[in-house]
């Protein structure tokens, strides 16, 4: 029983249809125990009152946007090196979702940073990053587009997101040139003693928990249509052929 | 080597190459910045190092659209990929080219510009450095950009795109020393990571130019 089994479009399609149920319901009944839990039974922090609860989707849609593009990263090398076409579709399904948290991190960021520091925006090390990380999805997003041949359309979208990587590291260190800004350093560490407070951490683990299994549901569904809308087309154009 | 160098630049310079319309951008660029912000000279001498950057920028991404599609419609991008110089040799000799045609002679009128922006006296020796170390990655990184889009209709709003935030490090160190310079500041270390970053990238991004090539080529 290797990984590699799941490079078959048949066995990875007959896997995902038996788990995407137990992925949907556990990740809605996480996301909406961890929010109703964070929203409604933690105390208010006494300083930030109950903006704070804000936390609940910002730490949670921020991991998933970093993440989505490290596993677009690791898809894309094995397109690269191994060609499984199951693997480029996913890192191709996996884009959109990953825009998608990108912005709900960047609007929540926005809208718990208004009344917190006074601004909706700040050039601040953490959201330039997450600003310049918005774009890179918008580029890799518009060369599948733009391109009709699949096979080229993956080999030229991972051969940038490999070097996109690269740069995204490099401008994420870059900005912080700067100064150190607004955006507090990391506060969820497993090495370090002064964490976010048990109340607030309980129910921010279970959204994130949540937050990993909606992504991962996102992508396998999005990664079947795929497959399917490639079959249909191969069927298209046999039909074509022989008539 | 040297003759596909000299064949471009020949291409580049005669009639129809477009040498100097990079030049003609930059400047239209740098004129327009007074309009749009007012012409108080204090806050031009503080935004002319950023400005100087951006036009800069802007001119080498506007004139890489032409560093391959030209070859690519006439056929002699397949002959290059079927000769015995490696295509990773192909592309460095490129992206050269778009350096001498493109980035040198923008080096060499930022000063002119800078004068117009009121840029402060200490800061026209760090502008024209900053240039010279980071011009270079920006024509390897555009030639990535372009070797990408080569095979597109429309690719230059895409490649726009995809080079911009790719430029994004370069354009970071490059300005701050070019700032720190005008302001009078210590530059070494933003210096030294500009120059980082071009090292780097004409050592290894032309080996990803050549591998996205090769694909768009088969």
């Amino acid at each position: 029983m290797s990984i590699w089994e799941y490079a078959n479009p048949k066995k990875f399609l007959a896997t995902t249809e038996k788990v995407m149920p137990a992925l949907w319901v556990s990740s809605a009944v996480l996301i909406s125990v961890g929010l109703v839990w964070g929203f409604f039974f933690t105390p208010d922090d006494y300083r930030q009152g109950s903006t704070v609860k804000i936390i609940f989707l910002h730490v949670p849609s921020a991991l998933m946007a970093i993440n989505a593009w490290f596993m677009m990263l690791v898809t894309s090398l094995v397109w690269v090196i191994r060609r499984h076409h199951v693997s480029a579709l996913a890192a191709r399904a996996a884009a959109p979702v990953g825009v998608v948290m990108t912005v709900i991190a960047l609007v929540t960021g926005a809208i718990w940073g208004q009344p917190m520091w006074g601004t909706w925006w700040a050039w601040d090390p953490r959201l330039t990053s997450f600003l310049v990380l918005f774009l890179f999805y918008l580029g890799y997003i518009a060369l599948w587009e733009a391109i009709d041949n699949p096979d080229t359309a993956a080999d030229l979208t991972s051969i940038l997101c490999l070097v996109g990587s690269v740069f995204a590291v490099l401008s994420r260190y870059a900005v912080n040139f700067w100064n150190q800004g607004l955006h507090q350093g990391a506060s969820l560490s497993l090495d370090e003693k002064e964490n976010v407070a048990d109340a607030f951490s309980n129910p921010l683990y279970v959204c994130m928990a949540g937050f990993v299994l909606l992504f991962i549901a996102l992508v396998f569904y999005r990664t079947g249509t795929e497959i399917r809308a490639r079959r249909i087309k191969a069927l298209m154009a046999r039909e074509r052929l022989e008539a | 080597m040297i003759a596909l160098l000299l064949r471009d630049l020949k291409l580049a310079f005669r009639a129809g190459g477009g040498f100097g319309l990079g030049l003609a951008f930059f400047l239209i660029v740098t004129v327009m910045v007074p309009f749009s912000v007012g012409p108080q000279s204090e806050l031009l001498a503080r935004i002319a190092p950023g400005v100087l950057w951006l036009g800069a920028l802007l001119a080498c991404l506007l004139s890489l659209d032409r560093l391959l599609a030209l070859d690519w419609e006439d056929g002699s991008l397949d002959l290059l990929a079927t000769a015995p110089l490696p295509l990773e040799s192909t592309v460095s000799i490129k992206a050269l080219a778009h350096w001498i045609t493109t980035g040198l002679p923008l080096v060499m009128a930022a000063p002119v510009l800078g004068v117009l922006l009121n840029l402060p006296v200490q800061g026209f020796q760090w502008l024209v450095v900053s240039l010279l170390l980071g011009t270079p990655a920006l024509s390897v990184i555009g030639t990535f950009g372009a070797a990408l889009t080569v095979g597109l209709k429309r690719g230059g709003l895409l490649m726009s795109l995809l080079v911009m935030p790719l430029y994004v490090p370069t354009l970071i160190f490059g300005s701050e020393v070019a700032r720190r310079g005008a302001e009078g500041m210590a530059v070494q270390t933003p210096l030294l990571l500009l120059a980082g970053i071009s090292a780097a990238s004409i050592a290894l991004l032309p080996f990803a130019s050549a591998a996205v090539l090769r694909v768009n080529l088969r």
